[in-house]
């Protein structure tokens, strides 16, 4: 099985070893890179599938459209949680709201992908691949992070039992979700391995599967939300675990019935980030979490107590070091002629600039190069800077 | 990354890639191809597995009762009734489950209950809705199974106009806001809104015909969704039911919450009032070349690869418009495709295609003493649950991976333990995998510390977890 520590020191050790030799080969050698990167950053990608409604999650009351438009879905701003002059917090988000008030939650608003239609599956392809257009790229964004770092921190984790897009890709990462089914013996698992040996892609898959068997303390822990929430959390504290992780969460799409179920899901999300603070204790001050969806829903409710699919959406920075307590948003406004393609939130924000310049400034990646691998494609604007503190 | 260190026999091919799976009480077919294509008069669409399923007229008859005391009674009772209709939706859920598998385990026509279940996950519902749940096992047996050896414009229609659909994609309650019922409603409470749920329409468009980005345009969802309106269930929701008209399955249109007005979609108008006109617009849909490619390429993605050759897809296009949507001919075209009958096994086995050729591998006839459902649910997937109306994915990437193979490895275990002494996996290995087995499987079988170690051994195989 693999040390993750062992790995460090051994390139660790390499490097000074061949520095000290004093090749001049070796300045082109990525360990260059590597070795100024060198930071113990998490980042936590949660992806809302299904299209979560940006405008009752970080709400613009102040908006004199939105009331209108929304009807019987607004939310009354008087139980929500006022951010400032033009938005509110759904206030099913608690925890959320108690990290904004310490500076450590930042939202932004109209943001989209480079994707304008309106399918779910192409809309997250696009969200997880970080191409321009729907199957264009054949790996993930958060797959091709992972060549741009350190191998000490290129470990990656989708707490799932299959590993999602944006975690496919050329780097082998691993998956985790609790079992209820018996354990594998650890003959069978001797046996399995040896099995694979000659087959690469099972070989690479089992590897890693042993890999975070490893990791989890009670393997077969209980399958409830909130001990698997706190699972997520222990497998990325540990000092040698996974430094980029991806959380799915789904039932986001609210033709009907939105009030109640947006708020059922902006619970569970809420629960989520509040076991991942809580559970990764001082590692918290140097996580990130971005929480994004592939697109929004429409401004005006529909006929049948929800919304439709839309297009720009709100996206959630959250963690110990996010420069946060407040609103980034270039308001588009909900005016009737202010809509895109006169239904739909405008998009005023690149969701890949944004993911771009946190990650830029988390892992201390030259700002261009990450750019060109994570989103190739994209027109992206100036990255920002000071989203984190640090 | 597939490293093919065995090729697959025609008869494997035709047991394991169409089939699913070998059963160690059946031969080797001797002539692959007329072994699939005799499948076509085998084929039972209400089989002996299926027996004990309610009727969705029963069901939808049920829940229309349920939902009518639960209006009367109080919180309490509310509280008890929504208990016990939970539990009833769990069991014959689980029942139905149960029944889809066992089918798959002793049906004489293996190739063709492999396409019900291609095309029940083409025509996904997802039973997170409790109201879904309820109908799910009844869909499948009365909307998918008659059909499979059928016209596809005819499966379209029967999927469509079936409750589970209608309720899953919130079509049930879409109404055209310049509707009789619109308009009476909008005078009683002019605060509520009423008005379309285009959610039925997209789909329809996006996943169950054309295919996305297709040609179509968010306006031609919109209009299809307003010539949809009206689309309803017998006895739920709005609106009175005399005069309607109740098709066998509760489908039923209900004039007054119809969209006036002609519409025009993708270029054509539609000058029908009432249910035909979103019957000629889905009808034109069943018929359009692109709902051609894009059965083309999910079927030639199913028996080929996750990356379909384009000669296939062309050939099957073809007959799809040829043909007018005759599902036997795609089949008879597949099966004398060379591109279906490469020696190398370019599909990684869905986890619900692994457990039932293992079941079957096993020799199990039924499913006494495992439960099937919650086992599907830990592999990842759950039955009639993708989370999504584009159903499950068809590619390895989606389920080849660390943690669900882990899974795997457990329920081989688990499913290997009471059978050691029973079956021999040295031979069981050659006869399910028909020749096709690699000399390291075959060693890592014979030097297993136990029968049952071995036959584990045998269904994680990098052969058997293939097709």
């Amino acid at each position: 099985m693999r040390s993750p520590t062992m790995d460090t020191q051994m390139n660790r050790r390499d490097f000074l070893r061949l520095l000290t030799v004093g090749t001049g080969v070796l300045l082109a050698s990525p360990y260059i890179t590597f070795a100024s990167a060198e930071t113990d950053r998490r980042f936590i990608f949660i992806i809302q599938r299904g299209a979560a409604d940006g405008l009752n999650t970080v709400i613009p009351y102040a908006d004199p459209a939105y009331a209108k438009l929304r009807g019987a879905l607004a939310i009354d701003v008087s139980k929500a949680t006022r951010l400032d002059s033009l938005f509110a917090l759904h206030p099913s988000l608690v925890e959320t709201a108690k990290l904004y008030a310490s500076g450590q939650a930042l939202f932004v608003h109209a943001v989209a992908s480079p994707y304008r239609d309106r399918s779910h599956f192409d809309g997250q392809n696009v969200l997880e691949t970080g191409g321009t257009a729907p199957y264009q790229m054949k790996d993930g964004w958060l797959n091709r992070l992972l060549t741009l770092l350190p191998k000490s921190q290129s470990e990656a984790i989708a707490f799932a039992s299959t590993v999602p897009m944006a975690l496919r890709g050329k780097v082998e990462v691993t998956s985790y979700a609790p079992s209820a089914l018996p354990q594998a013996s650890d003959d069978l698992l001797m046996r399995v391995s040896q099995l694979y040996s000659n087959d690469a892609q099972l070989h690479a898959l089992w590897m890693a599967a042993m890999d975070a068997r490893s990791m989890a303390d009670e393997p077969g822990s209980k399958q409830d939300p909130a001990s698997f929430d706190k699972l997520a959390a222990s497998f990325l504290a540990r000092a040698d675990g996974p430094r980029i992780a991806m959380i799915e969460t789904g039932g986001w799409d609210t033709h009907t019935g939105q009030e109640g179920r947006l708020a059922r899901q902006l619970k569970a999300l809420d629960t989520l980030v509040a076991s991942l603070r809580e559970g990764l204790g001082q590692t918290w001050q140097k996580t990130t979490i971005v929480v994004a969806t592939e697109f929004g829903r429409t401004a005006a409710a529909n006929g049948t107590g929800g919304t439709d699919h839309g297009t720009a959406s709100a996206t959630m920075i959250l963690g110990g070091d996010v420069n946060g307590g407040r609103v980034i948003a270039d308001w588009p406004g909900l005016g009737n002629s202010a809509l895109y393609e006169g239904r739909d939130l405008k998009p005023t924000t690149h969701l890949d600039t944004l993911i771009s310049s946190i990650i830029a400034q988390g892992f201390g990646v030259d700002p261009e190069k990450l750019a060109a691998t994570l989103f190739p494609d994209s027109k992206l604007s100036k990255l920002t800077t000071g989203l984190l503190r640090s | 990354m597939l490293t093919s260190v065995f090729d697959m026999s025609p008869a494997a091919i035709a047991t394991n890639r169409f089939g699913l799976g070998s059963r160690p009480d059946e031969a080797a077919p001797a002539d692959p191809k007329k072994w699939l294509l005799a499948q076509f008069s085998l084929y039972q669409p209400a089989p002996a597995a299926w027996a004990n399923q309610t009727k969705t007229s029963v069901l939808l008859a049920d829940y229309v009762k349920k939902q009518m005391e639960m209006r009367k009674a109080d919180e309490e009772e509310k509280k008890s009734a929504k208990r016990m209709f939970k539990r009833e939706v769990r069991d014959d859920y689980l029942a139905a489950v149960r029944a889809r598998a066992e089918a798959a385990l002793t049906t004489p026509s293996p190739f063709i209950e492999r396409l019900v279940h291609f095309w029940a996950n083409h025509f996904a519902i997802s039973i997170e809705k409790p109201a879904v749940a309820d109908f799910a096992g009844a869909f499948e047996l009365e909307a998918i199974r008659p059909y499979v050896l059928g016209n596809f414009k005819d499966m379209l229609f029967a999927v469509e106009q079936h409750p589970a659909m209608l309720l899953y994609l919130d079509q049930a309650r879409s109404i055209g806001p310049q509707s009789m019922a619109a308009r009476r409603a909008a005078e009683r409470q002019p605060d509520k809104k009423r008005g379309l749920n285009e959610n039925l329409a997209r789909e329809i468009m996006e996943l169950h015909t054309l295919g996305v980005r297709s040609g179509y345009t968010q306006a031609d969802v919109t209009e299809f969704a307003r010539a949809m309106t009206g689309w309803s269930i017998a006895g739920i929701g709005n609106g009175k039911e005399r005069n309607n008209d109740v098709d066998t399955n509760g489908f039923m249109f209900r004039p007054q919450l119809h969209e006036p007005g002609n519409r025009t979609i993708m270029g054509k108008r539609y000058n029908q009032t009432g249910k035909a006109q979103a019957t000629a617009v889905l009808a034109d849909l069943a018929a359009s070349p692109a709902t051609a490619t894009h059965i083309a390429t999910k079927l030639a993605r199913h028996f080929v690869s996750d990356t379909p050759p384009a000669s296939l897809i062309d050939r099957l296009s073809k007959v799809f418009l040829q043909d007018g949507g005759n599902l036997t001919s795609l089949y008879r075209t597949l099966v004398e495709a060379p591109e279906t009958w490469a020696p190398t096994p370019a599909k990684f086995k869905t986890p619900w295609e692994w457990v039932i050729s293992s079941l079957r591998g096993l020799g199990r006839q039924n499913l006494d003493g495992i439960n099937i459902a919650p086992i599907l649910n830990q592999l990842g997937q759950p039955v009639w649950r993708p989370g999504s109306p584009a159903g499950y994915d068809d590619i390895a990437g989606t389920w080849a991976a660390p943690n669900a193979l882990m899974r795997r490895v457990e329920l081989a275990q688990r499913l290997a333990a009471p059978l050691g002494d029973k079956l021999d996996a040295r031979k069981l290995g050659e006869k399910l995998l028909i020749g096709a087995i690699s000399t390291q499987t075959q060693t890592a079988i014979a030097r297993s510390e136990s029968a049952s170690t071995g036959l584990a051994l045998l269904l994680v195989s990098p052969e058997f977890l293939r097709r």
